[in-house]
């Protein structure tokens, strides 16, 4: 035997062709390889360099080509400390995206690149980044503006950025700088003193310097980790540990390696080592750079603070050169910042570019903008940093200043011994998220102020400063000065993450002597909240810093307001509005389109047919042609039946006949595949109105099981919205004959006492036509008997009734005319009188079968079948007691003559036959 | 042209009219009764009581005020759940917005057509007849307004008893930042909008899966179990822009209505996100209704 054969139904193959599309098309996007619009070359370029030029040094580059229109203009792409020329593969391919040739090379001391780490001496690496320039100019891809000089720009963090400032001072060919996160003075970065005294006097930053020149070192062969915090973010050194190198200096130049490990050990600079480190800043040449120049600085930069960019940008502004100053929630400490932070930035670099480099459009804005954390983005688990911009760069000192008292004592401090332990302020590279960045100081090693609670909110923009007196009885002290944000709930914290180091000399033994001297704290953005406060720490140590190693006491004080500069920030407008614009956009739209589809339903409903079939205005029903096809099989063939005014028509089937199908479309619930139904003359379909004349009792009861019985009626009628004086509840109630049950919940009654309740409903305002699909299911005898009288009542005022059922004697005894249906089709329909009326047929009981067979074939009868205990005689006209006696006199004794009826026998012929379901053939 | 009116007249029952079929106020009245309804709006005023309880519980005693003693991010959650009325609101918030709301929004709008299905008394409406459209719009109605009773219970529950318990403090923000209570309460409401919009889509979606079945529990379970899915999905980083378009990506942005200014560009995301899926969930139950073969 076959197997039958699975079959889905179109139906069910739409939506699993959709889902398959949708599941196919979203692994494509996220297989399908992007096509670059760019090429990539490694080059090994050598380059001519050194003090006389007649090093050879060859460095590991990249090209990054654009595939558009050649010639394109070049960027030179410098990588920070310790990185190498993978560290910006991505800016790279950023930037090649947009069209411009970009070389990134490893900077010689680094990676695969020979040569020596001269810290960007002028000599060597700014000579070496000539040398690319060069090389750059004979490349037939890139645009020139002149022999041997290629419309080229240099872009870098830190060391990159230091880089690509020493570049434009000493080459005019480039025609653009972006320098990020870099120095102005290398000296004051490293040896920095907050009263202005100079490297001289500085305090040597130990823990950044070691980190910086470990991360250079090969030979500590850990510089993956290190160069990680370096603006680097690329992979370490590749050459791995040279067992030739010195294992003190590793790749770092003879000079530059002596100048560490003096200052390192001493924590103080010689005036040789401030002149080699002098001769690696951009301040050594700022003053001829004529690039326009795009600064970027990060307020979480404890390496290279925003006064040294504040400094690179005045510099430069002198000369006359368009600068734009642009500060972000970043930096050594604070990373690449958020991604909002970090778009902007693409931003403003791709503006830069665009106009100085391609000239196109008019000349970007020099306006400052700065960003400030002001909340979390949620969904990302990222900072949010909001952007403000100002007219002009007005500096770290701000347009207007707010000035604060602070309340405390003058205080005596102690100096540890090798400044250990030491107040942990922030940790190099963003490491101070591990201790809160909040700070924590030494007690008995620290003075602290605090201010009033803020009246209003104020926006500290710049650097503050304070004055602060010392006594010391040495002579000297090293303190550094701290200023905390205190919030409302009493948490300190360190804005900015950077502490002010000052080294006084001459100093009195006691207090009262000490003249104030003025300290300019680290610069930053932060907005203090009505409420908050904020307090001035001193104190003698700082693991980031190398303090006096001797054991000291000092007296200290705070002298006077904390001036704290702001400036009027502009919000920039969030380019994430237009998804306000969307949302707007969005919902004018399904507006409109909720009001098109209510203006069509309305017309399509007032153009609906409502033709009234003028000769059957006045028959409760018609059925015509009636056909119900499911996808697999046929429910109803074809019935067409007529109930009138005072009938109660019977729809006799077995089961499956198709009964409650043909009264699903009726009630409206599902649609016909054919024919039609009208009720009073109108077309019934969904919906239709004239449904409202019609009580139905379909497939059961159906009840809220949680409301009484009385309760669900009273629902049920309000729920048609018609007057409550209409339902006439006392006398449907009365049908139902659930007496004080009616105030129960429906989930306690019995299945009878439903049948009964829901046959109440459908009676609910006396409807013309009531519809009952096997009413008395469940119903006891006398309840049936009663339920019959009702029935036989309800058609006497011209209303109609139609009920389904299976049972022969149901129908007989309530309906006045009656309509056989079987497997989906009429086979009888009439009067009951005339059908039930008397049929030719006789079952007999006999004690003889056989004998009684011959002697009725004898008498001219029809038919005999013989039947279980019987047989059932066609008597053909005979009258039965003929038949009767015949049998008798043949000796053949008669038990029971049981007269049958036409409609029993269309319906056991049918019961007898073939009773499989209409959905079962 | 006369003849036309007399017949429409004629059609249907004296005083029948499509549009005054099943009012709101009657479905409200059918629902009001449920079990169902009134354990879900008991929970949310059950709930902060609940939590009020286990704060109170403490057998350490002490009131722990302010610098967690390095006991976690939960316990300074804690901490500050008992600062305020309006702090513990929003801890009650932050607890029952993951799980908590999505059943109950589940359970009001998946329940909503499938249990009059299952009951058989959807046949009946139909054959009042309510019209169809009709019908999804009351029903759908009544279950927002029940999810949206639910959720400002929950809340007013959570100001009154926090308040009572723990005072008319300022809101601290967990992002930091601070904001008066009278503001905190005002940020409060807005939370609890921008959380019902992201409701609406679970909401859409039960509703779909409220017409497309007759077991209520199918629809309930079936919204809350994708939901969980998509859920499951966003925490996947790998699949990086792709999660953008996850209904419950956005579900978290309300965090940034809490901070000063307001960080709304998620909430505009996340809005979008939620109007999309819900009027396309929506036309497709809309779609699906108005073309059933009630069989119930």
């Amino acid at each position: 035997m076959a197997l039958p054969r699975l079959r889905l139904p179109r139906r069910r193959l739409i939506p699993i062709g959709v889902v398959s599309a949708l599941v196919i098309a979203l692994v494509v996007i996220v297989v399908w390889p992007s096509s670059d619009s760019y090429t990539t070359q490694e080059q090994r370029i050598t380059v001519r360099t050194g003090p006389a030029g007649d090093q050879s040094v060859t460095l590991d580059a990249t090209l990054y080509l654009p595939k558009e229109e050649r010639p394109v203009p070049a960027v030179l792409l410098a990588h920070g400390f310790g990185g190498t020329k993978r560290s910006v593969d991505t800016d790279a391919r950023e930037l090649a995206e947009l069209g411009y040739a970009v070389l990134t090379w490893t900077a010689q001391g680094f990676g695969r690149s020979t040569g020596e780490i001269h810290l960007n001496s002028p000599d060597w690496e700014v000579k070496d980044a000539q040398g690319l320039i060069d090389w750059l100019a004979a490349r037939p891809e890139v645009r020139k503006t002149g022999a041997n000089d290629p419309v080229v720009a240099a872009v870098g963090g830190s060391y990159g950025g230091a880089l690509s400032l020493l570049l434009a001072g000493v080459d005019q060919r480039v025609d653009a700088i972006v320098p990020m996160i870099t120095w102005n003075d290398l000296a004051n970065a490293f040896l920095p003193e907050a009263t202005g005294r100079g490297p001289e006097n500085g305090v040597f930053k130990r823990q950044w310097a070691g980190l910086f020149f470990g991360s250079g070192s090969a030979a500590l062969g850990a510089g993956g980790d290190l160069s990680a915090l370096l603006g680097g973010g690329g992979p370490g050194p590749e050459s791995g540990a040279d067992p030739q190198a010195n294992p003190q200096c590793g790749r770092f130049a003879a000079d530059v390696c002596a100048a560490y490990l003096d200052v390192a050990t001493t924590g103080k600079a010689s005036p040789e080592t401030i002149a080699l480190l002098r001769r690696s800043s951009p301040a050594s040449v700022a003053g001829t750079i004529k690039a326009p120049t795009l600064l970027i600085q990060g307020e979480a930069d404890s390496l290279f603070p925003l006064s040294e960019g504040d400094a690179n940008a005045r510099a430069i502004a002198a000369n006359g050169t368009p600068v734009r100053v642009a500060w972000f929630t970043g930096g050594h400490d604070g990373g690449e910042g958020p991604g909002s932070d970090q778009d902007r930035l693409k931003f403003l670099t791709a503006q830069w570019l665009d106009h100085y480099l391609k000239k196109n459009g008019d000349a970007p804005s020099r306006d400052f903008v700065y960003s400030r954390t002001t909340g979390l983005d949620a969904t990302n688990r990222d900072l949010v940093a909001s952007g403000y911009s100002v007219k002009d760069y007005p500096g770290v000192a701000g347009r207007s200043s707010t000035a604060v008292e602070v309340q405390g004592r003058p205080t005596a401090v102690a100096n540890p011994p090798s400044g250990t332990p030491g107040a942990l302020s922030t940790l190099p590279g963003g490491l101070s998220s591990f201790v809160g960045g909040a700070g924590l100081d030494v007690p008995g090693q620290f003075a602290r102020y605090v201010s009033a609670p803020f009246e209003s909110t104020v926006d500290v923009v710049g650097a503050p400063t304070v004055k602060v007196r010392a006594a010391s009885p040495t002579g000297e002290a090293v303190l550094f000065v701290k200023l905390y944000a205190i919030g409302n709930g009493g948490t300190s914290s360190l804005p900015g993450g950077q502490v002010a180091p000052i080294r006084l000399t001459g100093l009195p033994a006691t207090l009262d002597q000490a003249t104030p001297v003025t300290v300019t704290l680290p610069a930053i953005v932060h907005q203090f909240e009505r409420g908050h406060r904020l307090a001035i720490a001193l104190s003698t140590s700082d693991q980031a810093f190398a303090s006096p190693v001797q054991p000291a006491v000092y007296q200290v004080a705070v002298e006077g307001p904390v001036t704290l500069p702001s400036v009027a920030g502009t919000p920039i407008a969030d380019p994430n509005l237009i998804w306000w614009y969307l949302l707007g956009g969005l919902l004018a739209a399904i507006l409109l389109g909720l009001v098109i589809a209510i203006v069509v339903a309305r017309l399509r409903g007032r153009r609906r047919d409502r033709s009234v079939n003028a000769e059957h205005a006045d028959t409760p029903l018609v059925v015509r042609g009636l056909r119900k096809e499911y996808a697999d099989f046929v429910a109803v063939e074809s019935v067409s039946f007529t109930v009138n005014r005072g009938q109660v028509v019977g729809l006799l089937g077995p089961n499956g006949a198709g009964k409650t199908t043909s009264l699903r479309v009726l009630m409206g619930l599902t649609r016909a595949t054919a024919g039609e139904i009208l009720v009073f003359g109108h077309r019934l379909e969904p919906g239709a109105p004239v449904l409202s004349r019609l009580g139905a009792l379909v497939e059961g009861p159906g009840f809220l099981p949680h409301l009484t019985g009385i309760a669900n009626l009273r629902l049920y009628w309000k729920s048609t919205g018609r007057p409550e004086a209409d339902a006439d509840f006392e006398q449907a109630l009365e049908i139902a004959g659930l007496g004080g049950a009616v105030n129960r919940r429906v989930r306690t009654y019995s299945h009878g006492m439903r049948q009964r309740l829901a046959i109440a409903q459908a009676m609910l305002g006396m409807p013309e036509l009531l519809v009952l699909d096997e009413p008395t299911d469940g119903l006891d005898p006398p309840q049936i008997a009663e339920m019959r009288q009702v029935l036989r009542r309800y058609a006497t005022d011209g209303r109609a009734v139609l009920v389904s059922s299976h049972l022969l004697a149901e129908v007989e005894q309530t309906c006045t005319d009656v309509v056989v249906m079987n497997k989906g089709k009429i086979v009888a329909s009439g009067k009951v009188a005339e059908i039930v009326g008397d049929s030719p047929t006789v079952q007999l009981e006999v004690s003889d079968v056989d004998t009684a067979t011959a002697v009725l074939t004898d008498l001219g009868v029809r038919s005999v079948t013989p039947s279980e205990g019987g047989l059932v005689v066609d008597v053909n006209g005979t009258p039965r007691q003929e038949v009767v006696a015949a049998l008798v006199r043949a000796g053949v004794g008669v038990d029971r003559v049981v007269p049958r009826r036409r409609l029993e026998d269309a319906f056991l012929s049918l019961v007898g036959g073939d009773t499989k379901a209409s959905g079962e053939r | 042209m006369s003849a036309q009116p007399m017949s429409v007249v004629s059609e249907a029952a004296v005083g029948y009219k499509p549009g005054r079929t099943l009012s709101v106020w009657t479905e409200v009245r059918r629902q009001a009764a449920r079990r169902r309804t009134q354990f879900a709006l008991g929970f949310m005023v059950l709930l902060p009581l609940i939590v009020l309880g286990a704060f109170a519980w403490n057998p350490g005693g002490g009131d722990g005020d302010g610098d967690g003693d390095g006991n976690g991010g939960f316990s300074a959650l804690v901490d500050v759940a008992t600062s305020g009325g309006p702090n513990f609101a929003l801890f009650t918030i932050f607890v029952s917005a993951g799980f908590l709301l999505v059943v109950v929004v589940a359970l009001f709008c998946g329940d909503a057509v499938a249990s009059e299905a299952s009951w058989g008394s959807l046949r009946y409406l139909l054959a009042v007849p309510v019209p169809r459209s009709r019908l999804l719009a009351v029903k759908l109605t009544v279950a927002l307004l029940y999810t949206a009773a639910a959720m400002l219970l929950l809340l007013g529950t959570a100001l009154l008893a926090g308040t009572l318990a723990y005072g008319w403090d300022p809101l601290q923000a967990p992002v930091g930042g601070t904001l008066s209570a009278g503001a905190g309460v005002g940020r409060l409401l807005l939370v609890l909008g921008y959380l019902f919009a992201m409701m609406l889509v679970v909401g859409a979606l039960a509703f779909f899966l409220s017409v497309s079945t007759d077991a209520p529990l199918g629809a309930v379970g079936g919204a809350v179990l994708l939901y969980i899915v998509s859920s499951i999905l966003d925490q996947i980083d790998a699949l990086g822009g792709i999660r953008d378009l996850l209904p419950s990506h956005f579900n978290d942005a309300w965090l940034g209505l809490l901070s000063t200014p307001m960080q709304t560009a998620d909430v505009a995301r996340g809005l979008v996100s939620a109007v999309v899926y819900t009027t396309l969930l929506l036309v497709l139950s809309w779609w699906r209704f108005l073309r059933k073969d009630v069989v119930s």
